[in-house]
């Protein structure tokens, strides 16, 4: 059960070999029993997520089941769910519980699927290695002394641990993608727009996006069938008409280009990463598909500008945590200003607090233009150079992190070092495009490596083939550390 | 030393919206303390704006009326402070690029009339309400208002006495009711002014260091916080003092201005694009539907009455300082084309006096145009004289027999006699009971003729036509 | 460009975040290399180019004017701090 494909567990609550009541029992007893060692939830609501089970078997006895129906989903922690503590891994959010639904915990109720709990996530997404939650480390489930990746460390370490079928991740700048590729799994970040950001904690508005994780392409595929959508509430929500996921997953990949940035296999990268995703292209070569050489000349710059843009819109975002409406107030405080100053202080761990800061610096007076517009500019530059390279290519791959995962505390205390764990993602952020990780093997240590692929604008359907294809030859996706 | 005052406004102007500039919340006055914020309204984590476009029309309509320039793209930018009436910790507001640019507005002062430049007005929300009341020593805050749309329209420093500022703020005040953006309800908060006030040595170009001054809620107030303002920077710099540049809050109670916060200690606002928020395009289309629902401007109308009508320049103005007073008046001039000069008297008189009175506005008048109008027709063609005629407007307005004015008339038997043998009749029974007094007239006691008048007036119950009363009895003692 | 204790300071009290001398000579030594990081982006030229701000070049969709929210106050209130009368409390605001 713990390893069925969402496919074949859609197909045995419709045939009644299994109920939603069963499956859900069933991962909420795996969870109790894992989570104290790894962590990946902060929160798990038995009362709900069983009413929720029970609700889907009525849906399905009465005939009106769709392809999620009674399926536990692990929501990550970032996602307002009514009724749920949504701490975004903050304790400024400790006491949070939500009075909404976010658009993406909604379209998962109409469809009838279980929220099976909250996942655990860096500090209002901010991290690399899960490490700056509020609600403490979560481990790697293939090497408990490495870290799962961030910040939808807790979704993906339940994907891998199987604690859950699939997960509900946000990526910023890789936050969906590195944590797959360090926990073994499966990942999307869809083209910037389709997945409401209503009820989705921000972060960086302008780079936000939810996304699915879990064990396969296909898995994937069903997910983004429910979450995709347009949601009224966001301004930047895209009205396109639906589209199947999975349509295309059974498509011949003969005459797919693969476009290779050069840029992505400079230095950097580690050696067993190299070769894993080395082999993987054979894999693609084999399967009818052409390797080309493109180049994004601005790509290294997707760091720079990132931790301008992103910090500038987190700053302002995060200013609405004051301790006046909701979440963390200080305990004592001399005046309004003290209880601001000092509200935010005790509230946001160490990282948010130098985003904000760095936020804060690059928007006020005289710096405007050196950083924010400069980095805004840049952006422009490094959205042109995929826009060539998507001439010359379908798809385009490279490593997702330039190593396997890094050891808990290994680069806590560094943020560069951890910043650049997001050197090959970033830039799928700042231009808006959809990319995606799977799993292609292992390198030191026997720790999970992803491959990174990256997709023009709206061509979810196209990687989602691309990855299927890739894990009907190999076995990777189904390898598992439990 | 001779000085001028150079003043400058921001108006920020509640847009008549139902609901909120950025979320699905009632914008309706004096609800229950936080039962209008809904959870956009309250930034809780998570929720995002939607723009209204019943918002974004009335800055169209707006900037039409004043000859502005419509900006497409037009761009919202977050302004970061924080203040627990500002839920999100910034306000959504323009900064490059806004909906209206330039454009202007004239003004009359003292029968001269002045060209007013416009900079600019762009959409913003507004923030919620800190209540001082003492709760144990804290504040409480109601997010009702927050989010409402306002539209701030920010003048150039055009402007050279209080009575100009005045002028400008009345003025703007009567155009945004009068193409129903804004309910310009003072009281309510609707329409708010703050001054940028500075002063030089006349007949020089280089603007002084000027302040701001908020919070200014009725054109009294804008008034004489002007002219203090002016006074003390004259003072502070007929002293050899210099001025520092602040923000300045007028206090009512004491008539004066006092520091709220100074240059050095402002805050740096940050702005930037809100990236929420995409770039609002406003199409042609769309600006040519508004331009051609627009109603007749009241410049425009001002100028229609004094050509069409013939009315003096003061009382067209006086007339299109509302559109409601101006459609009541067209109403009557419809029905009484030739006398338009009897109903502005009517209107700026009587009307008014009695609006004032009842503290309603003309919008609610008990007595519609065409009663007043069929009151008028009644003392254009004899019928009643026009002292009658108020008996007759005080029983309209007391809403008796309908206010049909003939039916009063009637029935309190006001019909002048405007008949000659009538009247003759009279004349002589009044002339034989007071022969000593035509007497005395005859031999030149003009005072005499006063008193017979009276006493014919007294035997007609004052019903008899006075001109006609007047004409007879003249032309009898002069036999 | 040279971030000084001062920057850190002057920044910690725009987004009003309490930070004692210790935290902000950390905060200072941490930022000096992100921002040494963030420097290389001035290498390259930008004169021609038009900064983005969204990933997609969409305009924005704007909402009929109709009250579609519904308030309920009680549970809002029952996640906040402090509150009396309906009125979310804060420490007396001075203007």
């Amino acid at each position: 059960m713990f390893n069925t494909s969402l496919k074949q567990l859609s197909t045995q609550l419709a045939e009644k070999k299994i109920s939603s009541i069963e499956l859900t029992t069933e991962f909420l007893k795996r969870i109790k029993q894992s989570n104290p060692e790894y962590n990946a939830f902060v929160t798990v609501n038995e009362d709900i997520s069983l009413a929720q089970a029970k609700a889907a078997d009525q849906m399905i006895a009465a005939g009106n089941a769709q392809p999620l129906t009674g399926i536990p989903i692990a929501q990550k922690d970032i996602f307002c769910a009514k009724g749920w503590l949504t701490t975004c891994g903050s304790k400024m959010l400790a006491n949070f519980v939500s009075p909404y639904d976010a658009g993406v915990i909604e379209r998962f109720n109409q469809a009838g699927a279980v929220n099976i709990g909250k996942t655990n996530m860096d500090e209002f997404a901010m991290g690399s290695s899960n490490e700056t939650s509020y609600y403490g480390i979560v481990k790697n489930p293939w090497d408990t002394a490495a870290v799962p990746g961030g910040s939808s460390g807790g979704a993906a370490c339940a994907v891998a641990a199987r604690l859950a079928p699939a997960a509900t991740g946000t990526d910023t700048g890789g936050s969906i993608r590195q944590p797959a590729a360090l926990c073994g799994i499966s990942g999307i970040k869809p083209t910037y727009g389709l997945v409401s950001r209503y009820g989705m904690i921000a972060f960086a508005s302008s780079l936000d996006q939810g996304g699915p994780m879990a064990k396969s392409a296909e898995d994937l595929a069903l997910l983004l069938n429910v979450m995709v959508g347009f949601d009224p509430r966001d301004s930047t929500s895209l009205q396109r008409e639906a589209e199947d996921y999975a349509r295309d997953l059974e498509k011949p990949l003969a005459g797919l280009r693969i476009g290779l940035p050069k840029e992505y296999f400079a230095e950097g990268m580690s050696s067993d990463v190299a070769r894993a995703i080395e082999a993987a292209l054979n894999e693609y070569r084999k399967l009818g598909a052409q390797t080309v050489d493109v180049s994004l000349p601005n790509a290294s710059l997707s760091i720079p500008v990132y931790y301008v843009l992103a910090p500038a819109e987190a700053s302002s975002n995060l200013s609405r945590f004051d301790g006046v409406r909701y979440g963390h107030r200080a305990a004592s405080y001399t005046d309004l200003a003290d209880m601001y100053r000092k509200s935010r202080a005790q509230g946001f761990g160490a990282e948010v607090k130098r985003r904000i800061l760095i936020g804060t610096y690059v928007l006020s007076h005289g710096y405007y233009d050196a950083y924010y517009l400069k980095a805004q500019k840049l952006r422009r530059l490094i959205a042109q150079d995929f826009a060539q390279a998507y001439e010359q290519c379908d798809v385009i791959m490279g490593p997702t992190t330039p190593t396997v995962a890094f050891n808990l505390g290994e680069k806590s205390g560094d943020p560069i070092q951890m910043y650049l764990s997001d050197i090959y993602t970033s830039a799928a952020n700042l231009t808006g495009m959809p990319a995606m990780s799977i799993p292609i093997g292992f390198g030191d240590k026997n720790r999970p490596i992803g491959l990174h692929i990256i997709g023009n604008y709206f061509k979810e359907a196209q990687m989602l083939n691309v990855a299927h294809q890739y894990q009907q030859v190999t076995d990777w996706h189904l390898r598992s550390p439990v | 030393m001779q000085w001028e005052i150079v003043i400058g406004l921001e108006v920020h102007t509640q847009l008549s919206t139902q609901s909120k500039i950025f979320s699905g919340a009632a914008t309706a006055y004096g609800a229950p303390p936080n039962t209008q914020a809904c959870v956009i309204d309250l930034a809780l984590p998570g929720v995002l704006p939607v723009l209204n476009q019943g918002a974004v029309e009335r800055a169209i309509k707006f900037g039409l009326s004043v000859g502005a320039k419509i900006n497409s793209p037009s761009i919202f930018a977050r302004k970061n402070y924080f203040y627990p009436d500002l839920p999100k910790g910034y306000q959504i507001s323009q900064y490059e690029s806004p909906v209206v640019q330039g454009g202007s507005i004239t003004i009359q002062v003292d029968g001269t009339e002045k060209t007013v430049r416009l900079t600019r007005a762009h959409l913003e929300e507004d923030a919620g309400k800190s209540l001082h009341e003492d709760f144990h020593g804290m504040s409480g805050i109601d997010l009702n208002r927050a989010g409402t749309p306002l539209l701030e329209i920010v003048s150039e420093p055009d402007m050279r006495s209080s009575a100009e500022a005045v002028a400008y703020a009345k003025t703007l005040h009567g155009l945004v009711r009068w193409i129903g953006i804004c309910d310009g309800n003072m009281q309510e908060g609707s329409f708010r002014c703050d001054a940028n006030v500075s002063v030089r040595p006349l007949g020089t170009d280089k603007l002084g260091t000027r302040c701001e001054i908020k919070n200014l809620n009725s054109f009294r107030f804008l008034e004489k916080a002007i002219d203090y303002e002016a006074r003390r920077q004259i003072e502070i710099l007929e002293d050899g003092g210099t001025i520092r540049q602040e923000t300045r809050l007028y206090d009512a109670n004491k008539d004066e201005t006092r520091t709220m916060r100074s240059k050095e200690d402002a805050n740096d606002y940050r702005y930037f694009p809100d990236p929420d928020l995409l770039p609002l395009e406003i199409s042609a289309r769309w600006i040519d539907q508004i331009r051609s629902a627009l109603p007749e401007l009241p410049q425009a109308r001002c100028n229609r009455y004094i050509t069409g009508f013939a009315l003096p320049a003061y009382d067209a103005s006086v007339l299109t300082a509302s559109r409601e007073t101006a459609d009541y008046f067209e109403a009557m001039a419809q029905e009484l084309p030739e006398h338009a000069k009897l109903c502005a008297n009517w209107i700026m008189g009587d009307v008014n006096g009695q609006l004032n009175k009842d503290g309603i506005d003309i919008g609610d008048c008990p007595v519609s145009p065409a009663q007043l109008a069929a009151l008028l027709k009644r003392i254009n063609d004899g019928t009643i004289s026009g002292k009658a005629a108020k008996t007759v407007f005080d029983s309209m307005w007391q809403g008796e027999l309908d206010r049909n004015a003939d039916a009063i008339i009637e029935a309190k038997g006001l019909k002048q006699i405007s008949d000659d043998s009538a009247i003759e009749k009279i004349v002589d029974q009044v002339l034989a009971a007071n022969a000593q007094q035509v007497a005395d007239y005859r031999s030149g006691k003009e005072k005499a003729f006063n008193s017979l008048i009276g006493q014919i007036m007294k035997a007609t119950q004052g019903k008899a036509n006075p001109a006609q009363v007047n004409a007879i009895l003249k032309k009898k003692l002069d036999q | 460009m040279t971030l000084t204790i001062s920057d850190v300071k002057r920044i910690a009290d725009l987004a009003y975040i309490e930070i004692d001398d210790r935290e902000a000579q950390e905060t200072l030594q941490q930022l000096t290399g992100i921002f040494t990081l963030i420097e290389s982006m001035q290498a390259v030229d930008t004169a021609s180019v038009e900064p983005m701000s969204h990933a997609q070049s969409v305009t924005q969709r704007l909402r009929d004017d109709a009250v579609t929210e519904t308030v309920d106050r009680a549970l809002y209130q029952s996640i906040a701090p402090q509150v009396e009368a309906g009125l979310y409390l804060v420490p007396q605001v001075i203007e």
